[in-house]
């Protein structure tokens, strides 16, 4: 119960602390609206039927990682600047607590974009938001919003010892785009990447999300492994978050000075 | 059994630096060090900067380990019970940094509640008590980023009280507070301490250690150089007294000669606007005023004192030997 209310209050908090920029707040919008807009004039151009729903959906859940993989590496390194980590480290919670609602709110705010990505889809470029499932298409978004917040987690995580890992998160930014078949299906990538593809949680969110709207497949398959995937993620940052901050208190990187 | 016991800690900082022919340096922050501060005492570390006072306090609140030695708080060892100790102890820090500027100074104590464990339905009662204990009740609703420096400062502190520490680390508290501000702030920590918490204090002013401290250890180049009451330490280390000369325009070659003068300890000149004050300790029962004067022949003499020693000349003393 306790740890509930850990994550419920402290999830509101961040998130309330990072939607007080208004400039912020029309960036996290603005930005995942242009690449949409380039998606969505480059499917018009080749189907105008199911794939261009299939291109707004992933055109939606880019915005979501885009809003998370990147400020997720760089979130531990702002708390490092106002001097907060140190105060984060010191708490007797354990730490993994304290970063998991951290990036759990900055998915939120991308699934904020991924709403108004649907709506400026339907509204500008006329593409209809037909849901076979309903309960299971809410289910994926809500599971996939998770999974890319654990994902975050465990980049987030590293920059505790590293404090120049906050970069990964720009540079894994546009290739989890394609590897995960936001923007082109999975089958038209080169077969190598396909087992990346898998251990990413956001491929299988995608694609349950994807099967819920448009009525083909199992969505509940892909939602499993979506959410197996990250209770890995939190497993694996939270055995890596002991190692990294013993490694941090030895190299004394919590603090600028 | 003494709640904060440091015994033989040193720290060294290792730094390395070029990318093909990569060369590691080694920085000794902390020498050595081990003192012990029993309950409900108020200890102070004095320093110069860069001596070694915030990697200690660093340390103890289990944010840097040790390179060895051995630190225990409340008997808890904070290499292996890290949590243990986390749960006990508070930590304030001087200065801007440290708060959520975007969230209001309520927001900012409800995280840090959430944080330390404050049970939820005495979180309410816990953060009215501290607002009003360090004078921000009426202002909790406004957002930190229109807070200025005194009152991040005391919310810095309603912070680190929030969970009832046993120990409390307070690293140069009231840096950048104006005189009324530390004065507050003075008297909140000898309140803290009178109701049975331990307090461990670095600062910079020696009117504030003075004032507060039972005892000090005096720290120069991550080593101690002394340990005691106020009073010991300036008996220790002067016992004689303090002469200060206002002078202008002290001429090459003076201060060294006065130096040279039987009966100084010390002497040392600082800039004090367009006039400099020359400080010489005097060795007791030395008899200096004369030959002083006669080495400021011709340099303009204004405001001249004989005083007591005070803490500040026992630190300067006791740094500069160092």
């Amino acid at each position: 119960m306790r740890l509930v209310r850990l994550v419920a209050v402290t999830w509101w908090l961040q998130l309330k602390l990072r939607s007080r920029s208004a400039f912020d707040g029309l960036l996290s919008l603005l930005w995942p609206l242009g690449f949409a807009s380039t998606v969505f004039l480059m499917y018009r151009q080749r189907d105008p039927g199911a794939v261009l729903l299939s291109a707004s959906l992933g055109a939606s859940v880019m915005g979501v990682w885009s809003a998370t993989s990147t400020t997720a590496a760089s979130a531990l390194q702002m708390e490092r600047r106002q001097g907060t980590l140190e105060l984060l480290v010191a708490a007797p919670t354990p730490f993994p607590y304290l970063v998991f609602p951290v990036t759990l709110s900055m998915a939120t705010i991308g699934a904020y974009s991924m709403a108004t990505t649907l709506l400026f889809g339907r509204f500008v470029f006329g593409i209809p938001i037909v849901v076979r499932h309903p309960v299971a298409f809410v289910g994926s978004i809500a599971v996939t919003v998770l999974a890319i917040g654990m994902l975050g987690f465990l980049l987030a995580i590293g920059s505790v010892r590293y404090r120049t890992a906050w970069a990964l998160g720009s540079a894994l930014e546009m290739p989890v785009w394609l590897i995960c078949g936001f923007l082109v299906p999975l089958a038209q990538l080169p077969g190598w990447v396909r087992p990346v593809a898998w251990l990413l949680a956001p491929t299988w969110g995608m694609a349950a999300i994807r099967s819920a709207a448009t009525g083909v497949g199992n969505p509940l398959l892909d939602l499993t492994a979506c959410g197996l995937l990250a209770i890995g993620y939190g497993l694996i940052g939270a055995l890596l978050s002991r190692r990294l901050l013993d490694a941090a208190r030895t190299r004394a990187t919590l603090a600028l000075t | 059994m003494g709640v904060i016991e440091a015994d033989a800690v040193t720290r060294v900082f290792r730094s390395s630096k070029g990318l093909l022919r990569r060369t590691s340096a080694e920085i000794p922050a902390v020498r050595g060090v081990s003192f012990a501060v029993q309950r409900g005492e108020l200890f102070g570390l004095l320093g110069p900067n860069g001596a070694g006072k915030t990697t200690t306090i660093k340390m103890l609140i289990t944010l840097l380990l040790p390179t060895s030695g051995r630190l225990r708080v409340l008997g808890y060892d904070v290499v292996a019970q890290p949590r243990q100790v986390r749960r006990r102890v508070g930590y304030v820090f001087g200065g801007d940094r440290g708060l959520y500027e975007r969230l209001s100074g309520l927001d900012n104590l409800r995280y840090f509640a959430e944080l330390y464990a404050v049970p939820p339905r005495e979180q309410r009662a816990r953060i009215g008590e501290l607002l009003e204990l360090v004078g921000l009740a009426g202002r909790e609703r406004e957002r930190v980023e229109g807070y200025s420096r005194g009152m991040r400062q005391r919310l810095h502190i309603a912070r680190g009280l929030l969970h009832r520490p046993d120990v409390l680390f307070l690293d140069e508290p009231s840096i950048g507070l104006d005189p009324v501000g530390a004065r507050e702030l003075r008297a909140a920590v000898k309140t803290l301490v009178d109701n049975g918490t331990t307090v461990l204090l670095t600062t910079h002013y020696m009117f504030e250690a003075d004032e507060l401290c039972d005892r000090i250890a005096v720290l120069a180049k991550g080593q101690i150089v002394a340990t005691g009451t106020p009073a010991d330490l300036k008996r220790r280390v002067t016992g004689g007294n303090v002469v200060e000369v206002e002078v202008f325009g002290v001429p090459d070659g003076v201060l060294g000669r006065i130096q040279a003068l039987p009966g100084i300890r010390s002497a040392l000149i600082e800039e004090r606007g367009q006039a400099q004050l020359l400080t010489v300790r005097v060795a007791p029962g030395a008899e200096v005023i004369q030959p002083v004067l006669g080495c400021l022949d011709g340099t303009r003499v204004g405001r001249f004192v004989t005083r007591e020693p005070t803490l500040e000349d026992a630190y300067v003393e006791l740094v500069t030997q160092a």
